[in-house]
């Protein structure tokens, strides 16, 4: 799995805004994942903690907020829900063809700094 | 303690390679190049596949080979060994390949004088579909004795990939395996889906899919020429 990447890709983002910033300490971290990404909450934590050590941003909590994986029907232009169960299928007007907007996203919403 | 602020950052982590990927895809397909990215489990038959592509579209494709087996060059050496231009890149234990990788296995192989490039993806049905790799296709293999439900259990893997190759087909007569089954459940998650039953072994079914590969290629030919 690669919590180690993306955690290492989110602590350049929050290192880079800190620095813009001039803050001392980052405290949290608000971070938006898609849902459709198998990375546990937990594990993401410990894995962003290890690489933190000896930054800014050591110690700080992460605030996960799932984010639905959305399709845009491709037919009618309606967004709706997916689960990811089964495929994709309008509500709307039943089509089975659709475009991923969001749902495999890691984004980092804001960061709480002193 | 000072006082906490809220800094708003709203930067996501995927863009830079998503914007790496789309370049790569863009100078290839200028270059009339195109960049098939195969996934699958190991042991699915992922350099199988590529031996057999590239034996039979020898006479009249260019290719070469970015292979990124984890720190062994075994695979690489056996695409040189069929005649095929071929790069191993060491992933080092890494679950999957992202742009700026692909970017350095391209300047390692060289993209000068291809028509097809083959990456061979690390073996692995999660992670590899959650990164944009500046392929023009993806297509993955899922092979028999793997067991027909996997389109359920990684639902992004066959909704990312563009064809899924299902391999080892003589072994059907041993397994348990309804590719009917397997073909309605790829229908219902990417109905855009092609579907390539064949046996890398006795070569069953292989000119359906290189005869796919090579409308891919031709196509991308005319692209190219076009610019």
């Amino acid at each position: 799995m690669h919590e180690l990447s993306v955690m290492q890709g989110i602590l350049e983002v929050v290192l880079r805004h800190a620095a813009n910033n001039g803050v001392s300490g980052v405290e949290a971290v608000n971070l938006q994942v898609g849902s459709l990404s198998h990375l546990r909450e937990e594990w993401m934590q410990k894995y962003f903690h290890h690489l933190a050590a000896g930054t800014v941003a050591e110690g700080a909590v992460l605030r996960v907020q799932r984010v639905p994986a959305v399709i845009c029907c491709r037919e009618c232009g309606r967004k709706y829900e997916w689960q990811a169960r089964t495929g994709p299928s309008c509500p709307s007007c039943a089509s089975e063809r659709g475009d991923l907007v969001s749902g495999r996203e890691y984004t980092v919403a804001s960061l709480e700094a002193v | 303690m000072g006082r906490v602020n809220l800094i708003q950052v709203k930067e996501g982590i995927l863009e830079e390679n998503t914007r790496q990927a789309g370049a790569i895809r863009d100078r290839l397909r200028r270059r009339g190049t195109f960049l098939l990215n195969l996934m699958s489990s190991p042991g699915a038959g992922k350099t199988s596949l590529i031996l057999e592509t590239v034996r039979a579209l020898a006479g009249s494709w260019r290719m070469g080979v970015i292979e990124a087996d984890i720190d062994s060059s075994l695979d690489a050496e056996r695409v040189a060994e069929a005649g095929v231009r071929a790069t191993q890149l060491g992933t080092g234990g890494l679950c999957h390949l992202d742009a700026s990788m692909v970017a350095q296995g391209l300047s390692a192989l060289g993209e000068e004088d291809l028509d097809l490039i083959i990456l061979e993806n690390v073996g692995n049905l999660v992670c590899p579909a959650e990164f944009d790799t500046g392929a023009h296709t993806s297509a993955m293999i899922l092979s028999l004795p793997e067991g027909e439900d996997k389109p359920r259990k990684y639902p992004l893997m066959f909704s990312t990939s563009q064809a899924l190759v299902i391999n080892k087909t003589d072994y059907m007569a041993l397994e348990e395996f309804d590719i009917e089954a397997v073909r309605e459940s790829v229908r219902k998650l990417n109905p855009d889906m092609g579907v390539f039953p064949l046996s890398c072994r006795s070569g069953e079914g292989l000119a359906d899919w290189t005869g796919w590969l090579e409308r891919c290629l031709r196509e991308q030919n005319r692209a190219g020429s076009a610019e």
